[in-house]
């Protein structure tokens, strides 16, 4: 029945089927040119956020190349005219830049395998385990999270002068070898981790550290690479603390190490940023390649509510 | 009687580091906050509340909270702003998507001192590329007026990128349908903005203000690279009023209890937006 009514209806419409489909192409060729407007001008408007947004870094990058006669102008230099490599070479020649970036990758990479290695054991027993005061010590994880590092930095300040460490790596390391932002980014993967998994591992015979190094983190790489992304780019770019507690070339990180030079004469400017461009580099780099294990990290119900 | 201990050497570690680098400090630097110290920072001299009222009373430590408060609200403000304009930008799929959603959050990347450092030559009244674009002569970190606000903008621009990322996180949440039905009943793409998609928004419009809020009053780097405080202690935020009366003038005690302030004034700023959140954010 319903069939035959269908047919007979198409068949009523059948007269104007070309008409239809002239104002259909009509229609969609008005339709595709409005689309086409809207993304150009889309595009447009990107391009000129974009251009202000990255205006610092393409200004930094541009001066990095610029011989230092051409910054000392009134006239307006936006790119350089004789692009020189020299200031790269006179950075790395007169500034002890390869040890800071060394100190500094030995620095961050140390605090980013200690936060994985702390906060991944301390998300499994939060999530896995069973025991006493669990909510309670979760709860006081979570509410470090409040103290800003300026209520402590003083009092820390005092306590690795008195213990002499001033001025070594372990000093620069570790305070931050823990996060309470990172337990919880853990605790949040782990609560989705299928239970059973763990418990027919645990009937198998498997230790529980067996099953968090060869089960629970190679399962939860996507976690482990937002987490090590961010902590390393915050470790490399980390200032206070080391402004304070590094008293020596030998042991300054990047960030100190280079802003030290900032009051030297105006002559060095290029040289300078030439530095800088090449302290930002790794981090850049770090940000891109992580950037989609970052986002997906971050927002996988984390950040809904 | 093993095993009832087994699960807290999961959280030694963990709670080792706080217990040495968060708890004891912070409750150490409670502690100080009530004496006079001397250039080692010992405690030496007990006077109470006495330190606060100094500060409360000082016209320099009045000047920082007025100071901290204009920088913050600037850069929440502006930040926020940032984010959002760009996250509505690349909220729909066109050439290059890919390219501008990296550029837009790059600033999350970059250090604050390194930014500082360029920030510096941009903003040279004799060379940097500010004045040269605008035709201007304004000696923008010397000056005044004008001091804090560049600050505050190197420091919305660094939080930027971050901010993007939530707010792009927020705007792929929205069911797209909703805008369907919206355009069919005939709404401007500026009412579809102001009534869907920030009603819409709102829950982590609210999550990024809170952490905006936290994070503009730590700001450090920036202002020790650019200003140190000055020009005439207009851009002296607490923060950087802490490590200079900590760190130059030794007087820890004094620093310990603005310390205190500024983590009060965080706390209170949290739980009243959260406050707020129950009554007005959507879900």
């Amino acid at each position: 029945m319903t069939l035959n009514k269908d047919n007979s209806m198409i068949k009523s419409y059948d007269i104007s089927k070309e008409k239809l489909e002239n104002l259909k192409r009509q229609k969609s060729a008005i339709q595709l040119r409005k689309r086409r407007i809207r993304t150009g001008l889309r595009l447009a408007l990107n391009i000129l956020v974009v251009l202000i947004i990255l205006l610092p870094l393409l200004y930094a990058v541009s001066i990095a190349f610029m011989p230092t006669g051409e910054l000392f102008t009134t006239e307006l230099n936006l790119f350089p005219k004789n692009p020189t490599f020299s200031n790269f070479t006179d950075a790395l020649n007169n500034i002890p830049l390869v040890r800071f970036i060394l100190n500094s990758f030995l620095v961050a990479g140390c605090i980013t395998i200690g936060q994985i290695i702390t906060c991944s054991l301390a998300a499994f027993a939060f999530s896995f385990l069973n025991f006493k005061a669990k909510n309670v010590l979760f709860m006081i994880v979570m509410a470090t999270m409040m103290i800003p590092g300026e209520a402590t930095i003083i009092s820390n300040y005092l306590t690795v002068a008195k213990m002499g460490i001033l001025d070594t790596y372990a000093v620069l390391i570790m305070p931050s070898l823990t996060s309470a932002m990172g337990i919880f980014l853990f605790r949040q993967f782990y609560m989705t981790f299928p239970k059973s998994l763990y418990e027919s591992a645990k009937l198998d015979g498997c230790t529980n550290l067996r099953f968090i190094v060869s089960i629970l983190m190679p399962l939860t790489k996507s976690a482990i690479g937002a987490m090590g992304v961010y902590t390393f780019i915050n470790a490399w770019n980390m200032y206070m603390w080391p402004l304070l507690v590094t008293g020596s070339d030998k042991m300054r990180t990047v960030q100190v190490g280079l802003s030290m030079l900032n009051s030297l004469d105006s002559q060095s400017i290029p040289l300078t940023i030439a530095g800088v461009v090449m302290v930002i580099l790794p981090s850049i780099l770090i940000f891109i390649l992580g950037q989609k294990q970052l986002i997906k990290g971050m927002f996988s119900g984390a950040v809904k509510g | 009687m093993e095993k009832k201990a087994f699960p807290y050497c999961y959280l030694i570690p963990s709670f080792l580091v706080f217990c040495v680098f968060l708890f004891y400090p912070f409750f150490k630097t409670v502690y100080l906050s009530l004496y006079k110290t001397n250039n080692m920072g010992e405690a030496k001299i007990f006077v109470g509340l006495g330190n606060y009222i100094d500060l409360l009373t000082s016209s320099s430590f009045q000047n920082s909270l007025k100071v901290t408060i204009i920088f913050v609200v600037i850069v929440v403000f502006a930040s926020m702003f940032l984010g959002l304009v760009t996250a509505v930008l690349c909220n729909k799929n066109f050439p290059a998507i890919r390219f501008f959603s990296t550029a837009y959050a790059m600033p999350m990347a970059i250090a604050s001192s390194s930014a500082a450092m360029i920030f510096n030559i941009m903003l040279n009244p004799s060379v940097g590329i500010v004045n040269k674009l605008l035709n201007l002569n304004v000696n923008w970190l010397n000056d005044t007026n004008t001091a804090l606000f560049c600050v505050a903008f190197l420091t919305a621009w660094l939080n930027s990128g971050i901010n993007f990322l939530y707010f792009s996180a927020g705007l792929g949440n929205i069911d797209e349908t909703i805008y369907e039905r919206a355009s069919i009943d005939g709404a401007s793409s500026v009412q579809q903005f102001f009534f869907l998609t920030l009603p819409n928004l709102s829950p982590i419009l609210f999550y990024t203000l809170v952490v905006n809020i936290i994070q503009a009053f730590q700001s450090f780097g920036q202002i020790k690279i650019l200003t140190e405080g000055g020009p005439t202690e207009s851009t002296n935020v607490i923060v950087y009023s802490i490590y200079r009366d900590a760190f130059f003038n030794y007087k820890f005690g004094d620093a310990a209890a603005q310390s205190i302030i500024l983590f009060i004034i965080i706390m209170i700023v949290t739980l009243i937006m959260f406050k707020i959140e129950k009554k007005g954010v959507k879900y």
